[in-house]
């Protein structure tokens, strides 16, 4: 690789100035960085962002995910892969996580860990499931409970480059409580319109009774098949499984539709 | 048995082994010659590491196997894989 590089910048300029705008994503070999934990926020009963600087990082794309390892003092590792909120250039880094109660690392993350400890992550990872400031194509975003992380990263990335793509999310939570990052998600966005779905308790005077994601719901407030719109899916497993079925029923590409699953770890 | 994932989330495991991500490569099953990325595929994780199934066919593609001092890759279930550079 190092050798393919130099040898071009001497004999062709104009090649290693394609490679090096062509449209990789970061990705950094097997490297884990320490960062340090900068704050943390309740989100929700069961999940919290935490906020870390983590030197060396180098920034990372909307909709890429990190490893995190935790250690115990008996030198048995964990590791688990956590979605980022954040995109940008920076080395600071934030992650939301829920607590899956009999999960190894989450409820330490989420019940334990203080501002000023130290992580170990690995990344960023994952080129797949990511939105560029350069698609400008409309964008359908569906997320389940702590989906929205990957979502959220691409919201604030669509926000920060002043995006004109039109962006839509479906959020389906259990109740207004369980939402993460409520108050950024209720904030009107030039170009992105929310619409939240409730699967056990609606707010007072909603119009939809609380059920789980339908059809009916993608076809009244997702984008029409016809834009061919990207789409977005991220949730727990039955979540995606449901959605990505019925986005294809409703005539979308399943070329256009990236789904992520988190499994119950 | 655990839910299974997308294979996305191999993304970390395979940074360990290659200096490309492989998730964006894309697969030829052997099963049903369906050509998908391997973020597509259906990931199976256990203790001893990952069980990689078409997400068509469900035949299996490849197996990770992680050990103490190594990772053995058994590529049994795909024809080729055509990696982005």
């Amino acid at each position: 690789m190092a050798t393919r590089g130099s040898s071009s910048a001497i004999g062709d300029p104009l090649v290693i100035s394609e490679r090096e705008t062509r449209d990789a994503p970061p990705h950094r070999i097997g490297l884990w960085h320490v960062g340090v934990v900068v704050s943390t926020h309740t989100e929700t009963p069961t999940g919290r962002s935490i906020v870390l600087d983590v030197p060396g990082w180098g920034g990372n794309l909307a909709g890429q995910h990190a490893d995190v390892r935790l250690t115990a003092s008996d030198g048995y590792q964990a590791v688990r892969s956590y979605s980022i909120a954040s995109a940008g250039d920076s080395d600071r880094v934030e992650l939301a996580v829920d607590r899956f109660p009999t999960g190894e690392v989450s409820p330490y993350l989420v019940d334990d860990l203080l501002p000023g400890d130290e992580l170990e992550l690995r990344g960023p990872l994952g080129g797949w499931f990511v939105w560029k400031p350069t698609q400008t194509e409309s964008v359908q975003l569906i997320g389940g409970g702590s989906g929205i992380v990957p979502l959220v990263a691409m919201i604030r990335s669509h926000t920060d480059s002043a995006s004109t793509a039109p962006f839509r999310l479906l959020y389906s939570v259990r109740t207004s409580d369980d939402a993460f990052f409520r108050s950024e998600l209720e904030r009107p966005t030039p170009h992105l319109d929310v619409t939240w779905l409730y699967t056990r308790r609606v707010p007072h005077g909603w119009p939809r009774p609380a059920a789980r994601i339908s059809l009916a719901d993608l076809a009244a407030s997702a984008f029409a098949s016809s834009l061919s719109p990207a789409v977005f899916v991220c949730g727990p497993t039955g979540f995606v499984e449901t959605v990505a079925t019925d986005l294809v029923a409703l005539g979308h590409d399943p070329q256009r539709v990236k789904t992520e699953r988190f499994g119950g770890a | 048995m655990p839910e299974p994932v997308d294979g996305n989330s191999l993304a970390g495991p395979f940074s360990e082994l290659f200096s490309a991500d492989l998730t964006t490569a894309t697969a030829r099953c052997l099963g049903c010659g369906d050509v998908s990325e391997l973020a597509r595929a259906t990931v199976y994780p256990d203790p001893t590491g990952y069980v990689v199934r078409c997400g068509r066919c469900d035949d299996v593609l490849m197996v990770i196997i992680e050990e103490p001092d190594s990772i053995r890759l058994e590529l049994r279930g795909m024809s080729w894989l055509k990696v982005p550079r």
